[in-house]
């Protein structure tokens, strides 16, 4: 970096959460060169970066090399921050983050716990560069490891691959390298080089950050894997919903032709490939490989029996590697730092690190990337900060619809892909949903279901009919219509699906019904029983009230009722009118008292 | 709708979307993506023009369009809701957002209002888990919703008939 380095840099975190907080204007008002900011330093130094990680303290503006980190700011800060902090050496104590465990605010982010358990590889760039400059891809090694690849043999590289241990980051943990070995044999051309950005699971932005982030980094991946099974042609399949990331890699893609590192006889070696962005159509079945390849070719996304492997016949017929957006981010990191280092991190059968989406009920919400082995505890308590407010734990949900719910006993589990496995949940593609005393387990099972039977393409009979008969005993137990052989019958048809169904889909669908109906089973015999949904979500079986001992008339919930059904005078007790009450169960999340109860 | 035939110069806007694409099959899907940005749905002259220009039969067109989530055959309306329903907003609430979305305007998920103002429509994810639940109106992303808050967006977007219920 040299002298580049002493100067000053502002980063401003412009990801999906700090732009609905108003990151752009933040971005904007440093742009506008307030109080001559621009003397001090040139308008490349102002960046707007992909995301931070810790979304729920966006929008985040950094300064470095002093690592100044201000948390929520507004655009109105900024002329402030520009004197005190740029041209100046002041903190503006305000802005700075207040560690929710020692109460003291901090000025370097990367220190506080939510930061200093994490390791960031996949993510390396990701928070720290202007995604839309290739110059600052290159400042942090960018393309050094294509260099590397392309003066080694495609055996080698590949063997690398293989010897780090690589495993697929979309949720099927197939090795990486094995992947690129079989098709390397293969002799058949055209092949082809996919990327999976088809990021469908509910819950779940990892891949986004890295495409929006960090979009040479794929790029780089794929060129790679081109060159060691001799592809020409890749594709991007990139959910149309995430608008920023088909700008992010449309505009790298082209600035790494215009450089040459991408198209013909790249970078003098004789290498030619080129990249094409495909746009999804929104249908969760299209992150299933054979069912995207399916969409790239101009078809419903309908999967295909994999008796033979994309790597033998994929895309149109041809050998076809296809990788997810975060496995494709840890390829150039290999080749840097060399496989063994790579594999020094995380347990025996799943080497690197993992990123997750760390989201619900949990006081941190964000991007968290960890070595895999890390323990649940560690991940949900010590970087999340635990369930907000005094509201108890009652599960984390890995996987996404395909996973399972994993209940407070299992909490030292160490994650990676195989222990998942083992507790009836899977790896997925790393979202990690907390929920808490106010989630109804029955209600999180019937959603799942609800989503996977609009989500089931339809083509095989144990996905369309078996979700779609488990979705009916689920939304009658839900309504209070349910029996207890209800219970068994959805073990029956769960197995059933599990066993027979075409694709992965299918064949995980089951999961969230299994998981909870074993770890929860008590909650849905509380709604077929007794009829009463614990958590109060259930709106058939739940009825709310206030408990007179703990409720001091603070009024917050009256206030905030949008049907004005609580009632009371100022220090007294409330009470809620049971005709007006519509169940938004805004009342419960107000309550500082936990007097608000479900009857 | 009384008529699904688009006037002469949407024909021509019609076209200049289609001609940007070579005239073959795997184009399709972004075809449509255009179409449905510009028409703000799929409109069955444009489908027919699809399919004729890469030579794929309309049947085949008409199965993607209906297949993937992204296409509506119905006009949206002029401020469309995008509610997340996805996993952390659902258990933040969204239900409680499409409820109010559904009894205030009188749509169902899936459907436009008789004066194409609003359309309702419910989706997997927007990637803004850490700010919900969150409802896109028109690519705008509004954080934190609650059922007050979406009293609100609506009175913001359709004037005061939409914000208070009849």
């Amino acid at each position: 970096m040299g002298k580049k380095s002493k100067r000053k840099q502002v980063l401003v975190c412009c990801g999906t959460g700090c732009i609905a907080n108003g990151g752009l204007d933040v971005y904007q008002a440093f742009k506008n060169n307030p109080g001559g900011l621009f003397e001090l330093a040139s308008s490349d130094d102002i960046k707007a970066t992909g995301c931070h990680g810790l979304c729920s303290s966006g929008p985040f503006v950094r300064i470095l090399p002093d690592d100044i980190t201000y948390c929520q700011v507004k655009a109105g800060d900024v002329e402030e921050i520009i004197e005190k902090s740029i041209k100046g050496n002041e903190l503006i104590k305000r802005l700075l983050y207040r560690d929710p465990q020692s109460k003291k605010r901090v000025q370097n982010l990367e220190k506080v716990a939510f930061n200093s358990m994490q390791l960031k590889k996949a993510l390396r760039n990701v928070g720290l560069i202007n995604p839309e400059s290739l110059q600052d891809y290159l400042d942090r090694q960018g393309y050094q490891a294509l260099r590397k690849a392309l003066k080694m043999k495609p055996e080698a590289v590949v063997q690398e691959i293989i010897d780090a241990g690589l495993r697929g980051r979309g949720g099927g943990g197939f090795p990486t390298g094995l992947k690129w070995k079989a098709c390397q044999a293969t002799t058949s051309t055209p092949k082809y080089i996919v990327c999976n950005g088809d990021e469908g699971d509910p819950g779940a932005f990892m891949d986004e950050s890295i495409m929006e982030g960090d979009p040479h980094n794929i790029l780089e991946g794929m060129l790679i894997c081109a060159y060691t099974v001799g592809a020409a042609k890749g594709f991007i399949y990139v959910r149309d919903e995430y608008a920023g990331s088909v700008a992010a890699l449309t505009k790298a893609i082209s600035d790494a032709r215009e450089h040459g590192f991408m198209g013909d006889n790249i970078l003098g070696s004789g290498l030619n490939f080129d990249i094409e962005i495909v746009r999804g159509g929104g249908a969760f079945v299209c992150g299933e490989e054979t069912a995207l390849l399916a969409s790239i070719e101009g078809n419903v996304g309908e999967p295909w029996d994999k008796y033979v492997f994309p790597t033998e016949k994929g895309l149109w017929g041809q050998p076809t590697v296809i990788n997810n957006v975060e496995t494709w981010s840890n390829v150039p990191l290999i080749l840097l730092e060399g496989a063994k280092k790579f594999a020094s991190t995380g347990t025996a059968g799943s080497k690197g690190t993992k990123v997750f989406s760390l989201v619900g009920k949990v006081v941190n919400t964000g991007l968290v990337e960890v070595p895999m082995g890390t323990s649940l505890r560690d991940i949900i308590f010590t970087i999340g900060g635990g369930v907000p407010g005094k509201r108890k734990f009652k599960a984390v949900q890995t996987g996404g619809p395909s996973g399972g719910c994993i209940p407070e006993s299992l909490l030292d589990l160490k994650v990676d892909f195989d222990s998942l496995g083992q507790a009836g949940s899977m790896m997925g593609s790393g979202g990690m949903i907390v929920m808490d005393d106010r989630t109804c387990m029955v209600e999180v099972a019937r959603y799942y279901l609800q989503f996977l039977a609009g989500e089931s393409c339809g083509k095989c009979v144990p996905c369309r009919e078996g979700i779609r008969s488990m979705l009916e005993i689920l939304e009658r137990i839900c309504n209070g219509g349910g029996c207890l052989q209800d219970l068994d019958l959805l073990e029956d048809i769960g197995e059933t699906v599990k066993t027979a169904a075409l694709c992965a889909l299918g064949r995980t669908a089951p999961n969230p019904v299994l998981s909870t109906l074993k770890y929860f089973r008590d909650e849905y015999l509380e709604h077929i029983v007794n009829h009463r949904c614990p958590a109060g979500v259930c709106k058939e079986l739940s009825e709310f009230y206030i408990d007179a001992e703990l409720c001091n008339g603070c009024g917050l919930c009256a206030k905030n009722c949008p049907v004005d059904a609580v009632q009371g005078e100022k220090k007294q007790p409330h009470v809620i009118d049971n005709s007006k009450c519509i169940k938004c169960g805004e009342c419960i999340n107000d309550c500082q008292f936990l007097a608000v109860k479900v009857r | 709708m009384e008529t699904d035939a688009l006037i002469t110069n949407q024909s021509e806007e019609l076209d200049a979307i289609i001609n940007k694409y070579p005239g073959e099959k795997r184009y399709i899907m972004a075809i449509m993506h255009d179409i449905s940005r510009h028409f703000n749905y799929l409109p069955r002259q444009a489908l027919e023009a699809t399919a004729q220009y890469t030579g794929v039969p309309f049947s085949q067109v008409y199965s993607m369009a209906t297949f993937y989530k992204a296409f509506s055959l119905v006009p949206r309306g002029r401020v469309h809701f995008k509610v997340c329903d996805g996993t952390t907003c659902h258990i933040k609430g969204s239900q409680i957002i499409i409820d109010e979305i559904c009894s205030r305007l009188n749509i169902k998920p899936g459907e436009t209002t008789a004066d194409l103002q609003f359309s309702l429509e419910t989706v997997n994810c927007i990637g803004a888990c850490a700010i919900a639940p969150a409802l896109l109106a028109n690519g705008k992303v509004h954080p934190h919703l609650n059922a007050a808050g979406i009293r609100q967006v609506i009175a913001e977007y359709g004037g005061p008939e939409y914000g208070k219920k009849e």
